[in-house]
Parts: structure tokens; C-alpha cells; sequence
């Protein structure tokens, strides 16, 4: 089964898509022209320069209409999502009790040198986050938020001295590749030490997405607009499978 | 468009502001920081690095026993000058070398120190005065135009790049042009040296650095005949430092709060109290606009519930200003536009905030900051809400105003994004410019109400403030919901005892040399 798709303006397959980017030339006529043939060698069609103006000396703005020629098949694409597992807080509280029977220790901290701690405070702060109490607010779990600018090395004797169970990272800066590596660096230690089998991995930030996530060695990521019952739910049941499978073995 | 506010309870607080503030400055003037000594000496002319790339204050200052600190870096380096008759700079590069230390000096009288020291302070101050008053001729030459003054912020973490975008975002419109510094610089106890080109989320704040974006701004201010101003940041562990660096290549504006760093940052309170004195007193001299950093407040918790917080702040903030010797002129206190804009009002609430703002601090230089916790991946709904913080904005007559990104919360702007920004409150705030003076708020309408319930939940929670004092009232997490204890966080190390013969040449001068508040 395939469904190919293609973006929709006013007409079923159209294909038309805006555009705007910032070109380091003078504006000139010529200059709308360069912006019209470079979205050309986009492979875009029927190319509309609709707006375009000088912003600064050397610097020029434009808004472009075109129409792409490619389709996607929607059927073949697959983004696994960490937030599959809803349920509210008194569900996840229930759930813990039942099928943990003890409280989950959850730290949180804004890794490496960033200080963005918005995301993470959303999640793990009692107040929460769009009407979603945080973390801080559940029965069924013990929560350390460690801030901002934590070290790794830090964060994972944490870790091992209070016997964590679910650890989230976040990062919110993201030039030249930071977050990746920090987030890379975190995975790294925790497998050097030893324990990375011991949490539930969790990284979190406004670029993040799962893929990324699994992509890294995490078990889950959780981008814009995550509610804190969406993390607590993936740490509540990922654990308790966890527990589950180790006491089989 | 005026608010009928209960007068008697801005005095009051007022009042509870100066009763929490003189108590801290009993314990400022009582002790010294390294940062505080370290900013002595690079006024004196102390600058460069080791050749294992120490800074050179610091190598100054670490190589002076804890014991002798007490008495003031400038008499043992002093000795040291008076002894070797070298300038300062030349003797420093010489202890960084390893060819002198200052320890052979001791038995030299501190009496010589002063003495040797005094041409160097009189040069130090005669520069910075040079440079307020270098600013004053290009401001009168080169007009700016009328407030909000436009604020962007440039962060590549290469200064090169910064300055591209700077003289893009002068043509666009941009009046004041901040380089973020890099994340983390706030918790260095150094100031890094020389033009730098590596940095995560900014560029760090460096005298090469500020000097190299002074001259484009400079430049560029001659093309477009408005004066362009520069801002950075006197936060962190380095506070006296950098006032001390901007004083000297005429930066315009730096924030510096007095409690951020202690709440939001982990830095030790004492610390910051007698840090962020200096900097305001070199601030105060050299004519530089403090930022305060109340925004914060409310990026961190709810914005409703944070307002009496906000305003209880810049209470604290002006008392301790003008204690440092800062006007009203000089005092941008903080605010920001971060209310929830799904809550119904939420437009009513914020133009309650700012104008009580603009009617209790009239002649302050407010600094309104723009929306960004509410801010998503969706750039139109975000240009549409910062147009609205920049219709707040000229309506209660802001002074100083940071343009909202419609890319916030995506990426550190593009060169593009600035340009749009830009766009958007120049549109606004000319289309609305006599908005503010044309219209009456209603007696006892919605904005009035919350204006007052803002003020008496200020009072309030300055009273209780005032009651626990203010170190333990930090320590008590009252303010943004974040606990600290006086000797715990960063950098308390570095606070000590200042004893009886104590002496800090720059302090002394800077005492008598006030300007009128």
C-alpha cells in the first residue's frame, strides 16, 4: 500500500511550499532573479518571487512560492513516538504502586554548560507545564532537579549514589552540535561506569525527537510540547517492564 | 494613559526596599572580593596573560597569600611597584614570568604603595572620564532616535561573525546591540583573553573582543548618524571585571543584577552583594545603563503569579543602584512579556504590569524584555505575539526594549530573523507611536485592579523580606521558588574580610567623585 503525498496549497497536488531566505548581495532585480534561479536548482517549479528587499548593505530578504515535483509515501514512513503511553497522573501513580511498589527516583539537570532550564523545569517542576502538574507533584515519584550546568561526571555519581532509576537530560542550546555531544558524552559515561542498564535514559529539548534519541543509545526523547504525564507515563511502564523481564531472568 | 495606584504604598515600599538593602551593604563594606581585587587590578593597567595563558590578575592575585589580601591587593602590588619603579603592566608580565614576586616587597611601607599607585589610578579614571565624555559628544553629534530603543542580541560565538550582524542589525534599525556571551562564561573565575572565535551559544566577553565590536558600532553610527550602543554582561564570578573592561572601551549598557547570579546561576550570595557594588560604583562613574535581570522571574515560573516578585525586585535592584552611586537614568530596570497568550487578558495583564512599571520608576531607563517561554517551533504565531509585546511596549513608554525573535526557541537568529524583528516593532511602534497618551484607563477596569493587587502582593512580600533579612529570605526561597545559603554556591572562596587598613584606590576615588544622584 502505498500513498503518495504532496503538498497541499489549493489544489490537490500542487505541490506548493513558501519559502524565505536571506542572500548575501545587494537587492537588485538581478538579485530577485538569483533567488528565483537558485530555488530552480532546488528543484522547485513554477518559482515566484514575491517579495524581496535589501535588509542590510550586502544583505537581502525574499519570499518565495514554488512548487515541488516530489511526493512522499506516507505509508513507508515510521517515527517511533516515546509518548504512546497515556495516562493521567493519578493513573501513573496507581500504576507505580501496583506494578513497582516503591517510589521512582527521577534526576533531571541541563547538561554541560547550557542554562536553559525551561525544559526541564516544565517537566519536573510541581507547577508543570500547560496544566500538566510536573513530576515534583506525583506520590509515585522522588524527584531531583540538579539545574542547570551540571557536569556529566556530576550527574552520573548522582546517579550511582542515589540509586537512580530514570534519568533525564535536557538541552536547549544546540550550536555547532553541542547538545550531541553532551548528550554522547552522558550515554559514554554511564556505560563506561557501567550503569547505563541500571536508569531509563531520557534525553529532552526543543530539536529533540525520538529517532534522535534511539539514534543516540537513549530510550526515549521527547521534543517541543511534551507534557510531564507523557514522561512520567514512558518511565513508569518502561520500568516496570524492566523490573519484570530482570526478575524472570 | 495613567493608573490610580495607592501612592502611599510605593513609599512603603520603598521604604521596606532601603530597610532590606542597608543591612547587606554593612556586610558589603565589610569585605572584598577576588573579583573586586582583580578588577583593581586591570584599571591599574593590568592586562594580557601568563605564558601558561593564566590572565594575568588572577596569576596577581592567586600569588598573594589569603592572609594578605585582607589588607587590599593594591598595597602588596603597590610595593611592588614603588620598589621596581616599573608601570603596572610591564611589573605584572614580569611576576607572570616568574622574574619577580610581589611576596620580596612586604617590609616596603604601605604608604609607598599608595603613593606609587596614585598616577596610575589618576590615568585610569582620567580614561574612563575621557570615555563618558567621548559618549556624551557622539550621542549630542549622532541623535538617537526615540525610545523604546531597539535591542538585539548577536551570538555567533565568533566575534568576526558578531560583527557582521551587528552592522547588519545597526542598518536594519537596531539601536543597542548586545553580545550574548557564551553559556557558561558566568561561572569562570576569569575573563578569558584576546579575540575569540570559538563559543557555544554566544561569544565570550573578552576586552579584545568588546573593543573590536566598539569600533564597527562606531563606525557604523557615522554612516547612519545615530549612535549605536554596545552591551554586555557584568554577571557571573567576573562582575567588577568586566565593569571595569567596558568602563575602559565605552560599552553603553551591561546587565547586572544583584541577585541574579545568586538565584539563577548558583553563584554565592556574598559574592555577588560585594560584587555587584563595584561594578555598579565604576558602572555609576562611567555612565554605563545597567540591565537588571527580572525577566528571569518569569521565564522560570508562572508569569501571573510572579509579578509581585518582579516588582519587588526592582525595588531591591534601585536601592542598591542608587547606594552604588547610579541615577535613575542609569538604572534599566527588567521586566518581560511572558504571560501565558492562550489566557484570556493576558494582553490586559501585561500592559498592567509595564505601565506600573513606567508610573512607579519615572525616570528609569526600563528594560522590557520579550516574550520566550511561550514561544514555539510556529515563527507566525510568534511574530504575532511579539507584535503585541511590542504594542505593550510603546504604549507605556518603555525605554529599552529587546526585540522578540520570531525564530525563539529554534535557533540563535539568523541574520534574516533579526531583520524581521526589527521590521515588526519599527511597524508597531510607529504605527502606535501617541497610542499611550491618547487613551484612559478605565477607573477601577481590569488593568488598574491587577496593577494594585501587583503592588500589594510587592508589599507584601517585601515586608516578609524585610522581616527575615535579605540573605536568609534567599536562603528561604522566596524569590523564584529557588533556596541558596549564604556560604554555599559558586565562588564564596574567593569573599574575605577586608581589615582595618584595608585599601582599594578605585573605591576611595569613586566615593568622592559621585555624581549627583
Amino acid at each position: 500500500m502505498t500513498k503518495l503525498v504532496k503538498p497541499y496549497g489549493d489544489t490537490e497536488n500542487d505541490g506548493k511550499v513558501q519559502l524565505s531566505f536571506t542572500l548575501p548581495v545587494e537587492w537588485s532585480e538581478a538579485a530577485d532573479e538569483a533567488a528565483r534561479q537558485l530555488a530552480g536548482k532546488m528543484g522547485f517549479a513554477d518559482v515566484q518571487v514575491v517579495d524581496g528587499r535589501r535588509v542590510a548593505s550586502g544583505f537581502s530578504f525574499f519570499v518565495l512560492y514554488a512548487s515541488t515535483p516530489q511526493a512522499i509515501d506516507v505509508e513507508s514512513v515510521h517515527a517511533p513516538s516515546a509518548r504512546e503511553h497515556a495516562m493521567s497522573m493519578e493513573e501513573i501513580d496507581a500504576f507505580v504502586a501496583e506494578r513497582i511498589g516503591r517510589k521512582v527516583r527521577v534526576a533531571g539537570a541541563c547538561i554541560g554548560t547550557d542554562a536553559h532550564t525551561v525544559g526541564i523545569d516544565a517537566i519536573l517542576n510541581m507547577k508543570g507545564y500547560k496544566g500538566n502538574y510536573g513530576l515534583e507533584r506525583y506520590h509515585s515519584f522522588e524527584t531531583f532537579n540538579l539545574g542547570s550546568q551540571v557536569a556529566i561526571e556530576e550527574l552520573v555519581r548522582f546517579t550511582q549514589e542515589r540509586g537512580i532509576d530514570a534519568l533525564l537530560a535536557s538541552q536547549v542550546v544546540t550550536q555547532k552540535g553541542s547538545d550531541i555531544k553532551n548528550f554522547t558524552a552522558l550515554g559514554e559515561l554511564l556505560e563506561a561506569q557501567g550503569v547505563r542498564d541500571n536508569v531509563v535514559l531520557i534525553c529532552g529539548g526543543p530539536r529533540v525527537t525520538n529517532r534522535l534519541a534511539s539514534e543516540l543509545g537513549y530510550d526515549a526523547g521527547f521534543g517541543r510540547g511534551t507534557l510531564p504525564s507523557e514522561v512520567a507515563a514512558f518511565i513508569a511502564v518502561t520500568l516496570a517492564e524492566r523490573l519484570r523481564a530482570r526478575s524472570r531472568a | 494613559m495613567e493608573l490610580r495606584i495607592d501612592r502611599a504604598g510605593v513609599d512603603r515600599c520603598r521604604t521596606l526596599a532601603a530597610a532590606i538593602v542597608a543591612p547587606v551593604e554593612a556586610f558589603i563594606t565589610a569585605h572584598s572580593t577576588v573579583s573586586v581585587e582583580r578588577a583593581v587590578l586591570r584599571l591599574l593597567g593590568v592586562d594580557g596573560i601568563t605564558p601558561e595563558e593564566i590572565p594575568l590578575p588572577n596569576a596577581i592575585v592567586d600569588s598573594i597569600a589569603p592572609g594578605e589580601r585582607g589588607h587590599g591587593v593594591a598595597i602588596a602590588f603597590g610595593k611592588a611597584v614603588a620598589e621596581t619603579g616599573l608601570d603596572p603592566l610591564t611589573l605584572a608580565e614580569a611576576v607572570g614570568a616568574g622574574r619577580y614576586s610581589i611576596a620580596e616587597f612586604g617590609e616596603t611601607p604601605a604608604s609607598a604603595a599608595r603613593g606609587a599607585l596614585r598616577p596610575h589610578v589618576a590615568n585610569a579614571l582620567a580614561r574612563i572620564a575621557a570615555q563618558r565624555e567621548e559618549r556624551a559628544a557622539r550621542l549630542a553629534r549622532l541623535p538617537q532616535l526615540p525610545p523604546p530603543l531597539l535591542y538585539v542580541i548577536v551570538a555567533s560565538g565568533n566575534i568576526y561573525e558578531d560583527r557582521t550582524a551587528a552592522v547588519a542589525a545597526a542598518e536594519a534599525g537596531a539601536q543597542v546591540v548586545a553580545v550574548i556571551r557564551s553559556t557558561g562564561q558566568s561561572l569562570l573565575d576569569f575573563v578569558p583573553f584576546g579575540p575569540t572565535t570559538e563559543g557555544f551559544g554566544g561569544t565570550y566577553a573578552t576586552q579584545a573582543n568588546f573593543r573590536i565590536m566598539r569600533a564597527a558600532l562606531d563606525e557604523i553610527s557615522e554612516r547612519l548618524g545615530r549612535y549605536v550602543m554596545l552591551t554586555n554582561y557584568a554577571s557571573g564570578l567576573c562582575m567588577p571585571e568586566i565593569a571595569a573592561m567596558a568602563a575602559l572601551e565605552r560599552l553603553d549598557m551591561l546587565l547586572n543584577d544583584s541577585m541574579y547570579g545568586i538565584l539563577f546561576r548558583d553563584i554565592n550570595m556574598k559574592r555577588t552583594f560585594i560584587d555587584q557594588h563595584f561594578s555598579r560604583m565604576l558602572n555609576a562613574y562611567s555612565g554605563i545603563i545597567i540591565n537588571t535581570g527580572e525577566d528571569n522571574y518569569l521565564t522560570t515560573a508562572d508569569a501571573v503569579d510572579q509579578a509581585p516578585a518582579v516588582l519587588a525586585s526592582q525595588f531591591i535592584n534601585e536601592e542598591f543602584a542608587h547606594r552604588a552611586g547610579l541615577t535613575d537614568s542609569q538604572i534599566g530596570l527588567g521586566d518581560a512579556y511572558e504571560i501565558n497568550p492562550d489566557l484570556e487578558d493576558s494582553f490586559l495583564y501585561q500592559v498592567a504590569q509595564a505601565q506600573l512599571a513606567r508610573e512607579i520608576f519615572p525616570n528609569a531607563a526600563l528594560k522590557y524584555m520579550p516574550p520566550t517561554k511561550h514561544m514555539t517551533g510556529d515563527v507566525f504565531k510568534g511574530h504575532l505575539i511579539d507584535a503585541m509585546f511590542n504594542l505593550t511596549s510603546v504604549m507605556t513608554g518603555q525605554s529599552i526594549h529587546l526585540c522578540g525573535m520570531l525564530t525563539e526557541a529554534i535557533h540563535t537568529p539568523f541574520l534574516g530573523d533579526r531583520a524581521l524583528s526589527l521590521e515588526n516593532a519599527r511597524y508597531v511602534m510607529n504605527t502606535a507611536r501617541h497610542f499611550g497618551d491618547e487613551i484612559v484607563l478605565r477607573p477601577g477596569g481590569a488593568i488598574e485592579r491587577r496593577a494594585q493587587a501587583v503592588l500589594n502582593g510587592c508589599e507584601a512580600l517585601l515586608e516578609r523580606v524585610a522581616a527575615m533579612g535579605l540573605m536568609h529570605a534567599i536562603e528561604g526561597a522566596t524569590f523564584a521558588d529557588v533556596a541558596r545559603t549564604p556560604d554555599g554556591g559558586r565562588g564564596f572562596e574567593g569573599v574575605f574580610v577586608r581589615e582595618a587598613d584595608y585599601f582599594n584606590p578605585f573605591e576611595e576615588s569613586l566615593l568622592s567623585a559621585r555624581l549627583p544622584v
